[in-house]
């Protein structure tokens, strides 16, 4: 037996050698037949005259381009007018631009009437645009119009329809043939066919709907907004789900779905084919038939092992521990699923024929999302099998920025669409796709403060920029003395002193005008004086006068060393979109009293960093002043505090990070009782310029003061609707801070005094 | 399926059969086998002439004029108008384009023919010299098939560029009969010029039923967006004058208008602008006087001055490109070239390749109202903005304008990526001129956020052979309360690890990984087991950092989970008197780089490290036993654009790069050593990617007054 065997198995290696011997070259050329075929393609051919032939036109015709046509451009354009209406409606033949030029972008809602239901979600939207910057109160001001009708929901058989909508829009004196007026919709048309139809004819108005057909859209005028719940958050909304990336992904699930399948009718093939990919291991993908009243009547022979099926999965479950879900269309083009999977960072694979998809106009779906073709279902597994698990990182990535940034609140999707209408308006002064793609996003940049990237804290990776090395420090005086008080020269020598400052810029907040300019100290850089007004909000006022990307926010009676503020320069440099600073504050949640705390005692935390002390980018002038709703401002002066506070909450809403703090410095002032307001704090604790209350009881003015700040904590995190702060629990020093070296080879030994 | 494979070939072949009373059977095959090859090798010897003959004809020497001509009947069939509706999911058939690893459309060129009406009168001319130019780029592209039968898309060889030079009907005709023609379906159309006198249609008249079409002046009511491609109108004065790029900067004027033909109601707006801001606007119009022969194409004049055209565009900041008859004008594709900031003054118009390129950076869109305020708006233009776009403009124009074999493969390139959208070309490799692609970075951990404490971090620990400082290590680290999972790589294949029961007990699970090799690299590998996001690398000589100061380092790389944390800091400098990089790990102010002795980092890090690493690094590195850790900082700055983090204050640490032996002369080798790893990776990467900061993050309370038992990290910086 044994002999036997090996002699087969040495005839068998002996006849394999002889042929690969023999027949190897052979082989080789039966395996590169192909290749070989394609060298020998028959290609384009040169021609021998090609030198010879014409060109398509004349450089003559080129330059001149035709005969003068017969319509002088402007009669060109009033013929547009009347021809292009209704569906090929546009911003240059639909939209009177005059009106926005007369008092800018502003946006007029229409009084609700009486009696007239307006559904959870429309009156979202409505308080929505209430809330933003652009809203009027007075239509003959306005640029654009939305109606108090509830439009959203437009199929006849849905309870939310409403009656007659036609005959009430016509009834109003405003509504001008729809000419710029902004229509709201999430469901049109109805059963079977499913259609875009609203009920009554919008005439000149922008559509803003979900489920928008690439077919009707109309491009450039129509806006796609996402389908979103009726329990879709007004404001703030929740965060992404990514907690953690990782490459390779490692989730349990590559691709998922569950979801109801229609036996009958539109988007029912899609649905149907769904089966097809489900392999029980990596791919899950489940449907019910279980849909309507009447689903037994049409059931098929798969719907009860189905059903069975289905049960055994949990969507949630499926949704958070999946890469990528697969978002089919509905009966409409548009489904939930959508923001469900954007939030939770399972990057959605789009099953919908024709769907322009959510500000498309603005939004680079294909660095977030898989456009896949309902026709092509069966290659969806092997297509993102294929994705590299870089991009699979990156694709997760900008889920959740995207999330973040447009959808995850009722807020956030309507001030998008009102940004997309209004960057159309001065397309010079738009953002372009780069920065509604990039963190933080369009609707925290702002085309008017400048339309060039390194003018931003944001984008100096993004395009090799980099900060200017050199910053302007701004003091804020209020004193009301005759003459200058010693700690502000002090400070303005201190300040001069370092090699980055490029000027001083005094804010003169005090009734008294400022001190002739012979009284200012003399100093190498230049010194300007603003008379400002006596508000507090004032002093983030984006003034002409501050030239440097960077700002040194002081108050007169700041005291700092040149040292310190060359130190804390440097490390802005690389921190150039957080606020850099001294003295730090914290904020805390106070359970017992289920609100937020906080607090300018000593702790292991900091999430606040007192800007009468701190670097910070210029933009943020711009964006504390021009995007903050007016209310926040007057909050701020209305209670003579915490604009510090607006602007450390407005700064972390825009990074997600914390502020830096750096060096020991604790206060900014030079001794703590030089007011009469401050306290002790805490025993052996020396107090932050805001201590806490004396006691239980102590109604002190540092108390007060202390209680106020609170309620304006709490009040910016009702507005924004969450709690933006973020906390940080390390400082920076100089690399050699109190290291036993020799003083004479650290170059910031001064900032090691106590 | 290319993808796919990699998973299938890991089972492996299942080699000896069993074999125990068959062997008659298998002595019959295998003979049969034998003897099937021999017929087969033997066959091979006369078959290969065939396959080699047709190689004969890949280069065909032909004369245009000896095309075969192709009559048309006044009778045949003349396809349908264009349809409005049409869209990539109704129109285009995608079955034809099937799923393939390369993830590229294949594009089928119909072969060159005259076609004549009843009379023999020609429809059309046979073919440009830019639509010949056109066809060969495709043909030479990797785009191009000769199989009909493998074709996604066709291209037609009758040449639509020009609407004026052909006749609609019979063209329509002549597209209709073509072999694979179904209606246009998956037929792409190029046209430059469309329309005629006197109304001008904004895209091609010819009947093209359900044909894709690639046009020139669009306007937004023709154009079917995501279906047809919007492309220039090619300028073959590009290809006669050679303008060398200019730098950006200010230019002579502020604003030109150079073209001719313009409606009487423009260049009054513009004689407008020119009177209100004197010199700095400059409008020019076809010169009347010249003498013979001057091509009348290349001057233009104002006044009495006469200027060369396109050189003048060159000497201005912006420069007009109005409407005329058409939407699409050559002279965009001139004032790009000549790094002239296009302002764009043709409502509705489809700018090209709109679909992909983001002409907010290379252009100034004004409203045909907007006029008269054109001075005023691009004054509010940021200088360095300007500039930019002034890159930006002759950057488009290289890229995409500058041939038709640019324009062709940009709009095929359009096409491939609508049909494999998850293998798009991104925004930024459309948009980014090549300066800004190379100095920006694209940061592989850009979301901002704070990874929760809760996640824990792996201690990675890399050891040879001495297990009783591993063992103190281990002891140490597992003090950590973040600590969630210790990983020792033991890198010593001559000598087994401790026995189970030998290893200190610890709260958490401990995993050894036997290496196969003994590589320095083996450290950095993303081994399954690490769990966590944050991994800590830690030497098996590292005992020295304290608790807290490990929990710091971690709760520090959580605010910096894209970045290296680590604890030993060092510095490269730049040796002027050598001229090369030096390194230098002196008590210095700065510092640029942590060692991975002691070091947080995100384990994303170590997929790079071991799969993208540029260059012969990594080999290098494990060739010549040095330097991983410098390495590992090049990379992770290299891709993120950011500095490193040291944390808390420095210790004496035991010397933590040399190995074995201390002492003076084996410390100076061993920093020319370090120094040369600089200078070689520095020439690999191309640049210096690392950055130097005067920063290390302390504790908030650090050194500060305040009871120690209140602090969150008490011991920092004991020795």
């Amino acid at each position: 037996m044994q002999t036997r065997k090996k002699y087969i198995f040495l005839t068998f290696l002996a006849s394999w050698l002889l042929l690969f011997f023999f027949g190897g070259d052979q082989l080789h050329r039966f395996a590169f037949f192909s290749a070989r075929k394609a060298e020998a393609r028959r290609s384009w051919p040169r021609w021998t005259d090609q030198s010879l032939l014409k060109s398509f036109a004349e450089p003559e015709e080129l330059q001149r381009d035709g005969d003068p046509p017969l319509l002088s451009p402007r009669e060109r354009r009033a013929a547009w007018l009347s021809i292009y209406r209704s569906s090929r409606c546009r911003m240059e033949t639909c939209f009177d631009l005059s009106r926005c030029e007369r008092n800018g972008f502003k946006v007029f809602t229409y009084p609700q009437e009486r009696g007239q239901p307006v559904s959870e979600t429309y009156s979202k939207i409505l308080s929505s645009i209430e809330r933003s910057r652009y809203h009027t109160a007075r239509p003959e001001e306005a640029c654009l119009f939305i109606l108090s009708i509830d439009t959203l929901d437009r199929d006849r058989l849905s309870g939310h329809y409403v009656r007659d909508v036609e005959e009430k829009i016509h009834s109003s004196p405003l509504w001008n043939g729809g000419r710029n007026h902004l229509i709201f919709n999430l469901y049109s048309g109805t059963w079977p066919s499913y259609g875009g139809e609203l009920g009554f004819d919008p005439g000149h108005a922008i559509l803003a709907r979900a489920s928008s057909d690439s077919r009707s859209f109309r491009p450039g005028f129509d806006v796609s907004i996402p389908l979103f719940p009726r329990e879709h958050p007004q404001r703030g909304g929740d965060g992404g789900r990514l907690r953690r990336g990782s490459v390779p992904p490692k989730k349990k699930f590559l691709l998922v779905f569950k979801g109801k399948r229609y036996l009958t009718g539109i988007g029912s093939g899609t649905r149907n084919a769904l089966h097809h990919i489900h392999n029980g291991k990596d791919i899950i993908s489940l449907t019910t038939c279980k849909h309507g009243k009447d689903w037994e009547k049409h059931k098929d022979t798969r719907c009860d092992k189905d059903n069975v099926d289905y049960e055994r999965f949990d969507y949630q479950e499926l949704l958070h521990n999946s890469t990528f879900c697969i978002v089919p269309r509905g009966r409409r083009l548009g489904s939930f699923r959508f923001l469900e999977a954007l939030q939770a960072a399972c990057i959605p694979v789009l099953l919908s024929d024709g769907w322009e998809l959510p500000f498309a106009e603005a939004i680079d779906w294909g660095k977030a999302a898989v456009v896949g073709s309902e026709r092509l279902l069966l290659q969806i597994p092997s297509a993102v099998r294929c994705i590299h698990p870089e991009r699979v990182l990156a694709f997760q990535q900008q889920t959740q920025f995207l999330w973040d940034a447009y959808f995850s609140s009722v807020d956030k999707i309507v001030h998008t669409t009102l940004e997309i209408i209004k960057d159309r308006l001065n397309p010079h002064r738009s953002r372009s796709r780069l920065l509604w793609n990039a963190l933080p996003g369009g609707l925290l940049v702002l085309p008017e403060f400048s339309t060039h990237l390194g003018d931003f804290p944001f984008y100096y990776l993004h395009h090799g920029y980099s900060p200017s090395r050199k910053f302007t420090a701004f003091i804020r005086a209020v004193s009301q003395t005759d003459s200058l008080s010693q700690p502000i020269l002090r400070l303005i020598q201190a300040v001069s002193g370092s090699q980055y400052c490029a000027q001083i810029v005094v804010l003169w907040s005090c009734e008294k005008p400022p001190p002739p300019s012979g009284k200012w100290p003399q100093s190498s850089v230049p010194l300007t004086i603003i008379q400002g007004r006596r508000k507090l909000s004032d002093r983030f006022f984006p003034f002409g006068a501050i030239q440097t990307d960077a700002v040194l926010s002081l108050d007169e009676d700041t005291t700092l060393s040149t040292s310190e503020v060359d130190f804390a320069f440097s490390v802005w440099l690389s921190f150039p979109e957080r606020i850099v600073g001294f003295p730090t504050q914290s904020h805390f949640w106070d359970a017992e009293r289920g609100r937020w705390g906080y607090t300018s005692k000593w702790t292991n935390e900091l999430s606040m960093v007192l800007t009468a002390a701190a670097f910070y980018h210029r933009y943020y002038h711009s964006l504390f002043t021009e995007y903050l709703p007016a209310g926040l401002r007057e909050l701020v002066d209305g209670l003579a505090a915490c604009e510090d506070i607006l602007m450390n909450v407005l700064v972390a809403a825009v990074t997600k990070l914390p502020p830096i703090k750096v060096t020991q410095r604790k206060q900014h002032k030079e001794g703590v009782a030089r007011q009469a307001e401050c306290g002790e704090g805490a025993a052996g604790t020396p107090s932050g310029p805001h201590p806490a209350p004396a006691g239980p009881g102590g109604t002190t003015a540092g108390g007060r003061r202390l209680s106020q700040r609170q309620d304006c904590l709490n009040q910016l995190a009702n507005w924004f609707g969450y709690m933006p702060l973020v906390s940080s629990r390390l400082r920076l020093d100089p690399v050699l801070f109190k290291d036993q070296v020799s003083v004479l080879r650290k170059k910031y030994p001064s900032l090691e005094k106590p | 399926i290319m993808c796919a494979s990699a998973k299938y070939n890991t089972r492996g072949p299942a080699l000896i059969p069993r074999m125990k009373t068959k062997h008659r059977i298998y002595y019959i095959t295998l003979f049969s086998i034998v003897l099937l090859g021999l017929i087969a090798t033997g066959m091979f010897q006369f078959w290969p002439h065939s396959i080699e003959s047709s190689s004969d004809w890949t280069v065909e020497k032909r004369s245009v004029h000896d095309v075969p001509v192709v009559k048309l009947p006044a009778d045949s069939p003349i396809p349908e108008r264009g349809d409005l509706s049409c869209r990539m999911h109704t129109c285009f058939d995608v079955y034809r384009c099937g799923f393939n690893p390369k993830n590229k459309i294949k594009v089928y060129i119909y072969s060159l023919k005259k076609y004549v009406d009843e009379y023999g009168t020609l429809v059309s001319n046979t073919i440009s010299r830019e639509y010949n130019e056109l066809l060969t780029a495709i043909s030479d592209s990797e785009f191009y098939t000769d199989d009909v039968n493998r074709a996604c898309l066709f291209v037609p060889s009758i040449d639509v560029l020009n609407q004026n030079a052909l006749r609609i009907k019979e063209t329509a005709q002549a597209l209709a009969q073509l072999s694979r023609w179904d209606r246009g379906t998956n037929h792409l159309l190029f046209n430059m010029l469309p329309g005629g006198p006197p109304d001008y249609n904004t895209a091609l008249d010819v009947p093209r039923d359900r044909a894709l079409l690639a046009g020139g002046g669009f306007s937004t009511w023709t154009y079917r967006q995501g279906y047809d491609v919007s492309i220039p109108v090619y300028s073959p004065l590009s290809a006669e004058v050679d303008l060398p790029e200019r730098g950006p900067g200010p230019r002579r004027y502020f604003i030109l208008s150079s073209q001719m033909g313009l409606h009487p109601e423009y260049r009054l707006e513009l004689e407008a602008l020119q009177a209100e801001n004197g010199e700095s606007v400059l409008v020019l119009d076809k010169c009347t006087n010249l003498s013979d022969g001057v091509p009348a194409v290349r001057k233009r004049c104002y006044k009495n001055q006469v200027f060369d055209y396109p050189q003048v565009l060159q000497e201005s900041t912006f420069c007009v490109v109005l409407r005329g008859a058409r939407l699409g004008q050559a002279v965009l594709s001139d004032v790009l070239q000549a790094g002239c900031v296009p302002v764009i003054i043709a409502d509705s118009y489809i700018l090209p390749f709109s679909e992909v390129l983001d002409w907010k950076r290379a252009s100034v869109v004004i409203p045909e109202e907007k006029m008269p305020e054109m001075y005023s708006i691009l004054q509010s233009i940021p200088q360095r903005q300007i500039e930019e776009m002034q890159r930006q403009a002759r950057w488009f124009w290289e890229a995409y304008f500058r041939s038709m074999k640019a324009i062709a493969l940009a709009t095929l390139q359009i096409i491939n990526d609508r049909i494999y959208p998850y293998a798009a070309i991104s925004y930024e490799e459309w948009n980014d001129p090549p300066a800004v692609k190379w100095s920006s970075v694209s940061n592989p951990l850009f979301l901002p956020l704070i990874p929760p404490q809760s996640q824990g971090f792996t201690a990675v620990v890399l050891t040879y052979d001495r297990v009783e400082s591993l063992f103190r290590v281990i002891t140490e680290v597992s003090k950590v309360p973040s600590l969630s999972k210790l990983l020792v790589v033991w890198n010593n294949q001559n000598k087994n690890p401790p026995e189970d029961s030998l290893w200190p007990k610890i709260r958490v699970p401990l995993k050894v990984v036997r290496t196969a090799e003994n590589k320095l690299s083996n450290r950095f590998f993303p081994y399954d087991e690490i769990e966590t996001e944050a991994v800590l690398a830690i030497d098996d000589d590292i005992i020295m950092l304290t608790s807290d100061e490990l929990q710091f380092g971690y709760e520090v790389w959580r605010e910096f989970p894209d970045r290296l944390v680590g604890y030993p800091g060092r510095l490269h400098l730049w040796d002027h008197e050598m001229n090369k990089w030096k390194y230098e790990s002196e008590w210095t102010n700065e510092v640029s780089m942590v060692l991975t002795g002691a070091a947080f980092y995100h384990k994303y890090f170590n997929y790079l490290y071991t799969y993208k690493m540029p260059g012969d690094i990594k080999n290098w590195v494990d060739a010549h036993m040095n330097c991983e850790d410098i390495a590992m900082n090049f990379l992770v700055a290299n891709v993120t654009g950011k500095s490193v983090i040291k944390v808390t204050p420095r210790k004496k640490f035991k010397c933590p790069e040399c190995t074995a032996i201390d002492g003076l002369s084996l410390d100076q080798t061993h920093m020319v050593e370090r120094s040369e790893c600089i200078n070689k990776f520095a020439s690999v990467f191309g640049t210096m990617p690392l950055k130097v900061v005067e920063h290390r993050a302390d504790p908030v309370l650090y050194k500060d007054d305040f009871p120690e038992k209140l602090k969150s990290f008490p011991n920092i910086g004991s020795l």
